[in-house]
C-alpha cells in the first residue's frame, strides 16, 4: 500500500518543491541535499551525455586547430557564434566542466555520508527482528516434531551456526525467552563495491588532471639516417602541459636506420594499400648509454626515458643537390615530401637560402610511380618506387627568411620571387628522374635528383597520470562488478514452542537492492535447516500455524506462500522486490539504514 | 603476412546468403507463432473466464504450466494490495490497476518454458539454430580466408555482429523462454546481413596496420557481445512500453487491441530481466571503453582524446549508467528506465552506423 501512496505523492512534485521559510543556513543545507540526491545525480549524468555530443558534431581545436579556423571561415553566418559558445573546445568549455564538476561534487556528497553510514552498519548488529516475518518477500515455516527433542533455544542456536557457515553475520536475540530469534545479514560487500566504484571514478578524473598538468607531447619527422634527441630543440612541434618544466626531458636519442612498408599485392579491392610499416631504429637512453637496435611499429611504441614514441606517419623524401650560379653546392639532402593524394602523390618545397647571388626555390610534386595522362595531367599509379619523378617549378629572388618571421617549410610564398621554370613559361617545368640533373635557365645553377629516402613521423608522449588512471579504472570495474553481483540480504529466524511440544520455526528474507536470487537463497536456507533437523523440506510447512499460537493468529503465513516458494525456486526471482521496496514501512524502523538517503 | 584465400571468401559470402535465407524462413515462423499463439491464448482465456465466471478469481495464465509459477505471478499481483512489502508491484510499471488486471492477458512472468507445445515456435527455433550454424560457417570461412579475426571493417562488424546477436539470443533461450523476441532478433539479423552484403560489401583483405593488434580481438569482441546484449534489452524495453500501455488500458477497462502481446510477459517481468541483462552488458561496455582507451594509448599515444568514436562510446556508457541510476531512483523506474535503455541502444546504433561512416576521426576503419 505504501507504494501506492507514494505514487500519488510523486505525481505532484510541485508540492515537494515548495520551500518552507528557511534561514540562509537552511537554504544551504537544502541546496546541498538537492545536489547530492540521486535524482540530481541522474539528471547530471544525462546532461553530461548530452553535453558530450556537440564535440563530435563540430571540429575541435585540440584535435586540429587548422580545421576549426577553416570551418569558421566557411560558415561566416554562425561560425563565430559557435566559437563564443565554446563549441570548438567542448571538453574544456566552461559548461562542460561545470557539469562534470557538479557531478563529482554530487558524487563526493553522496559517497562520504554513505561510506560513514555503511561503516557504522558494518560494525553494528544485524537489524532487530521484525514483528511479522510473514510480511517479508520470502517467508517460510518449518515444524520440528516434539519427539525430536529440539527446544526453541537449541533450534535458534543451530540455525545461527548454519547461517554463520553460510557467510552471514548473525545475532541471536532473547535466546532463552519464549520466542528466541536471530537476525542475520550478508553481502555488505555490495555497498563497499558501490563506494569503491564511485570513489575510483574520482581517482580517474584526478589522474587525467595530473596528465594534463605534468605531461607533454610533441612531434618530429625523421628521414632515414636522422637522429632525434629528446630536447626542446629536437621537436618540430611541442605541446607542454600546464606545469611542464624542460628539465623533465631526458636526453635520449632515436636514430631512424631504415623504414620498410609492405603493400597489399593480393586483394583486388585493396591493391596497393599499405599493410605493414616497420621502422628499424637505434636508441640510446642517454648520450653515454650503449646503443640499442629496436623496431618501431604502429601499435607498438618505443618506451624511452619515461616517454612513449609512436609511429604515426610516413612518406618519401627525395634527395636533391642544388648548385648555385657559381657551381657551389648550396643545398644537399633529403626533402620531406608532404602527402597530398593517392599513392603517395606528394608536394615538395625546396628553399635554398644559401644560393648566391640570388636565393633559389623550387615547388612541385613528387610521384613514386609517375603516369601522365593524354591531357598532360600527371598522377601516381602506385605507392611503391616504380617510376619516381620530381616535377618542379623554380624561382629566384628573396625568400624572406632573413626577416626572422617563422615560415612553414611545406609552403612557398612566391610573392617576392621571380619564376624561372613553370609550365606556362617558355622554359617549361622541370621533370627529374633519379640520377638526372637539370641546369637552370640563365645560368642560375642546377638541381639534381640523387635518390629517394623514406621518412617517418613520430609522436612523443609523456603522461604521468595514465598509470594511475588505469589502476583507478580497474579498481572501478572491480567495485562495479562487486556491487552488481554481490547480493545484500537480511534474514531473520524466530522459533517458538507449540502447546503440543512441537518446535515452530519461521524465517523471512529481505533483499536490499536488486536481487533476483532471493527466492533461491530462501529455498537453500530451507533445505539447510530441514536437513539439520532431519525434516522433509517439502512438507514441513503444510501445517503452518506459524511460530507461536500464543501470538496473534493474523500473523499466520498466507496459506500457500510456502508452497509457492518451493514450487518455483528459481523462477521466483523474477518477482523480486524493486529497489525502493525496502523503504517501505517497518524496514524504515531499522534506523540508520544507509540507503534511506538515496531516494530523496 | 598470411596469404588471402579468395575462395574461402567466396564460400563465406555464399554461407551468409544461405544464413539470411534460413533466417527469413525462421522469421516467418516466429511471426506465425505470435499470431497463432495469441489467438489460442485468447480462446483459453475466454474459456477460463467462463468457467470461473468471477473476476475476483485470478485467471490463471494459460501458458504457464508450472502451476506454481504462473499462479505465483497472479497471486503476487493481487497480494500487494494486502501488503507484503517486498512484493509490491513497481508503480510505474502500471500493472496494478485492478486485482488481476493484466494477469490473464500476459504470458508467464518467469519466462520459463511451459509444457505447452507451440509448433511454429519450435520450428522457428530449429530454423534459427540451422541458420546460426550456417552463419557460423560463414564467419569462420571469412576468418580463414583473411587469416585473422573476422571483424576488421563494416562488412565484418555487421556479419559477425549479427551472428553474435543470434548466438546470444539462442544461448539465453536455453534458460529462458524469450521466443516472443524471435521476430525482433531474427528480423534485425536479417537486416544486418542484407545491409552488409549490399551497402558494406568488402572483399576479404588484410588489416590496415593500425588495426593489427591483439587489442582488436579483445576490444571489438567485447563491444560486439555487449551490443548483442543491448539489442536484446532494447527489444525487451520496447515491448515493456507497449505491454505497460496495454496493461494500463486493460486495467482501465479498455479493449485489448494488441492481442499478440499476450505472448509477452508483463511489463515488470520484462523490466527486471532486461535490467539484469543490461547490468551484464554495462560491465561489458565498461571494458570496451577501458580496453579501447588502453589500445588508443598504444596506437596513438593518448588514452583519451575525444575522438568522435570515443565521444559516442562515452555517451553510451553514461546513458546506461544513467539507466542503472534510474532503476534506483524513485519515479524513474519502469517506463522512464525503459526509455533510457532504448535511447542507449539508439546511441549504440548511431555509433555503429552514422559515426563509422560519416564522421571523420582516427577510427575511420569502416573499410569503405
Ligand atoms: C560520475 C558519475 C557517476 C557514475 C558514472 C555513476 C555510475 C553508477 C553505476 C554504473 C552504478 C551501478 C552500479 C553500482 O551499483 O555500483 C551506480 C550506482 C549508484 N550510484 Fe552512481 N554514478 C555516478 C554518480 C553518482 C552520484 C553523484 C551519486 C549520488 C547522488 C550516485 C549514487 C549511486 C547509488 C546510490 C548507486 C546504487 C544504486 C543501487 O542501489 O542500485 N552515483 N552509479
Amino acid at each position: 500500500m505504501s507504494e501506492r501512496v507514494n505514487v500519488l505523492k510523486k505525481k505532484s512534485p510541485k508540492s515537494e518543491a515548495v520551500l518552507p521559510t528557511l534561514g540562509p543556513w537552511g537554504m544551504l543545507r537544502w541546496a546541498w541535499t538537492q545536489l547530492t540526491s540521486m535524482r540530481t545525480a541522474l539528471f547530471l549524468l544525462l546532461l553530461l551525455a548530452v553535453a558530450a555530443v556537440p564535440g563530435s558534431l563540430f571540429p575541435q581545436r585540440p584535435a586540429n586547430p587548422a580545421i576549426v579556423t577553416q570551418y569558421i571561415k566557411d560558415h561566416p553566418d554562425y561560425g563565430k557564434l559557435l566559437d563564443s559558445l565554446q563549441l570548438y573546445d567542448v571538453y574544456s568549455s566552461a559548461w562542460f566542466s561545470a557539469i562534470y564538476l557538479l557531478l563529482f561534487i554530487s558524487l563526493i556528497g553522496c559517497v562520504v555520508p554513505r561510506a560513514i553510514a555503511h561503516y557504522k552498519a558494518m560494525r553494528s548488529q544485524p537489524p532487530r527482528t521484525p514483528a511479522r516475518l510473514s510480511r517479508l518477500p520470502e517467508y517460510g515455516t518449518l515444524v520440528i516434531p516434539a519427539d525430536a527433542g529440539i527446544p526453541a533455544s537449541a533450534a535458534i542456536s543451530s540455525a545461527a551456526g548454519l547461517l554463520k557457515k553460510r557467510g552471514y553475520r548473525v545475532d541471536i536475540r532473547d535466546r532463552d525467552g519464549a520466542r528466541p530469534s536471530l537476525g542475520a545479514e550478508r553481502g555488505l560487500l555490495k555497498e563497499v563495491g558501490n563506494l569503491v566504484f564511485h570513489t575510483a571514478l574520482i581517482g580517474v578524473l584526478i589522474s587525467v588532471a595530473i596528465g594534463g598538468l605534468f605531461g607533454y607531447s610533441g612531434q618530429r619527422i625523421l628521414v632515414e639516417g636522422d637522429t632525434f634527441v629528446n630536447t626542446l630543440v629536437g621537436y618540430d612541434q611541442f605541446t607542454p602541459g600546464t606545469n611542464f618544466q624542460s628539465s623533465q626531458l631526458q636526453p635520449y636519442s632515436v636514430q631512424l636506420d631504415k623504414f620498410d612498408i609492405t603493400f597489399d599485392r593480393e586483394s583486388k579491392g585493396k591493391f596497393g594499400q599499405p599493410i605493414d610499416f616497420t621502422a628499424q631504429v637505434t636508441t640510446k637512453e642517454n648520450p653515454d648509454a650503449p646503443a640499442k637496435k629496436e623496431v618501431l611499429k604502429v601499435n607498438d611504441p618505443l618506451s624511452l626515458g619515461g616517454t612513449s614514441v609512436y609511429l604515426t606517419g610516413n612518406g618519401y623524401a627525395p634527395v636533391v643537390t642544388v648548385r648555385d650560379a657559381a657551381g657551389n653546392i648550396a643545398m644537399q639532402g633529403p626533402v620531406v615530401a608532404k602527402l597530398q593524394g593517392e599513392n603517395y602523390y606528394s608536394s615538395v618545397v625546396i628553399k635554398v637560402p644559401d644560393a648566391k647571388p640570388e636565393q633559389l626555390a623550387f615547388a612541385g610534386f613528387f610521384l613514386p610511380t609517375a603516369f601522365v595522362t593524354d591531357k598532360g595531367v600527371s598522377f601516381s599509379g602506385d605507392p611503391a618506387l616504380i617510376n619516381p619523378q620530381l616535377s618542379l617549378n623554380s624561382y629566384y629572388g628573396d625568400l624572406g627568411l632573413d626577416a626572422g618571421a617563422p615560415q612553414n617549410v611545406f609552403e612557398l610564398d612566391v610573392k617576392n620571387l621571380t619564376p624561372l621554370n613553370a609550365r606556362n613559361l617558355a622554359t617549361k617545368g622541370i621533370t627529374l628522374a633519379p640520377g638526372s640533373t637539370y641546369k637552370l635557365p640563365n645560368g642560375k645553377g642546377s638541381i639534381s635528383f640523387d635518390g629517394v629516402k623514406r621518412y617517418v613521423g613520430v609522436d612523443i608522449h609523456h603522461n604521468p597520470g595514465q598509470l594511475y588512471a588505469l589502476v583507478f579504472a580497474l579498481t572501478a570495474v572491480a567495485g562495479l562488478v562487486t556491487s552488481l553481483y554481490v547480493n545484500r540480504r537480511r534474514l531473520w529466524v524466530r522459533t517458538g514452542t507449540h502447546a503440543d511440544g512441537r518446535t515452530m520455526v519461521e524465517y523471512g528474507l529481505l533483499a536490499r537492492g536488486e536481487d533476483h536470487r532471493l527466492a533461491g537463497e530462501a529455498a537453500a536456507i530451507r533445505k539447510l535447516l530441514a536437513s539439520e533437523w532431519h525434516l522433509d523440506p517439502a512438507d514441513a510447512a503444510e501445517s503452518a500455524p506459524t511460530a507461536s499460537q500464543s501470538a496473534s493468529p493474523s500473523q499466520s503465513a498466507p496459506s500457500g506462500t510456502g508452497d509457492n516458494d518451493r514450487a518455483d525456486t528459481d523462477a521466483a526471482g523474477d518477482q523480486q522486490a524493486s529497489p525502493e521496496d525496502h523503504e517501505a514501512d517497518f524496514i524504515q524502523s531499522t534506523a540508520g539504514s544507509p540507503e534511506s538517503k538515496k531516494d530523496q | 603476412m598470411f596469404p588471402i584465400n579468395e575462395t574461402m571468401g567466396q564460400y563465406s559470402e555464399l554461407f551468409m546468403l544461405l544464413a539470411a535465407g534460413t533466417y527469413t524462413v525462421a522469421f516467418i515462423a516466429f511471426a506465425w507463432d505470435l499470431a497463432k499463439s495469441s489467438k489460442m491464448l485468447r480462446a483459453v482465456d475466454l474459456k477460463a473466464a467462463e468457467l470461473s465466471g468471477q473476476a475476483t478469481e485470478p485467471v490463471r495464465t494459460p501458458v504457464g504450466v508450472g502451476a506454481g509459477a504462473s499462479a505465483r505471478g497472479v497471486d503476487r499481483a493481487d497480494a500487494h494490495l494486502s501488503g507484503p512489502v517486498g512484493r509490491a508491484e513497481r508503480p510505474t510499471s502500471a500493472v496494478s490497476g485492478g486485482a488481476s488486471a493484466g494477469a490473464g492477458q500476459t504470458a508467464d512472468g518467469s519466462m520459463r518454458y511451459g509444457g505447452e507445445r507451440r509448433a511454429p515456435a519450435r520450428v522457428a527455433v530449429a530454423l534459427t539454430v540451422l541458420g546460426a550454424a550456417i552463419h557460423a560457417a560463414g564467419v569462420i570461412t571469412r576468418a580463414l580466408g583473411a587469416g585473422r579475426v573476422p571483424w576488421g571493417n563494416m562488412y565484418e562488424f555487421l556479419t559477425t555482429g549479427a551472428f553474435v546477436a543470434v548466438a546470444v539470443f539462442l544461448l539465453v533461450l536455453i534458460r529462458r523462454d524469450l521466443r516472443f523476441l524471435g521476430t525482433f532478433v531474427i528480423g534485425l539479423a536479417i537486416i544486418m546481413l542484407v545491409a552488409a552484403s549490399i551497402a558494406f560489401w568488402t572483399p576479404v583483405g588484410h588489416l590496415v596496420p593500425a588495426l593489427q593488434s591483439y587489442w582488436l580481438i579483445i576490444h571489438v569482441s567485447i563491444a560486439v557481445m555487449s551490443s548483442a546484449l543491448f539489442t536484446l534489452t532494447f527489444a525487451m524495453s520496447a515491448l515493456q512500453l507497449v505491454q505497460s500501455h496495454r496493461q494500463k488500458t486493460i486495467a482501465a477497462g479498455g479493449a485489448d487491441k494488441l492481442g499478440f502481446m499476450r505472448l509477452v510477459p508483463n511489463a515488470l517481468s520484462l523490466e527486471n530481466l532486461s535490467y539484469r541483462i543490461n547490468a551484464i552488458a554495462f560491465v561489458g561496455w565498461t571494458f570496451t571503453l577501458m580496453f579501447g582507451a588502453i589500445w588508443a594509448e598504444k596506437a596513438w599515444g593518448r588514452f583519451w582524446g575525444w575522438d568522435t568514436k570515443e565521444v559516442w562510446t562515452f555517451v553510451i556508457w553514461v546513458v546506461y549508467a544513467g539507466y542503472l541510476h534510474a532503476r534506483a531512483t524513485r519515479g524513474w523506474t519502469g517506463t522512464r528506465a525503459a526509455w533510457l535503455s532504448i535511447v542507449g541502444y539508439l546511441c549504440v546504433v548511431f555509433n555503429f552506423t552514422i559515426v563509422n561512416q560519416f564522421f571523420n576521426g582516427l577510427h575511420s576503419y569502416s573499410g569503405l
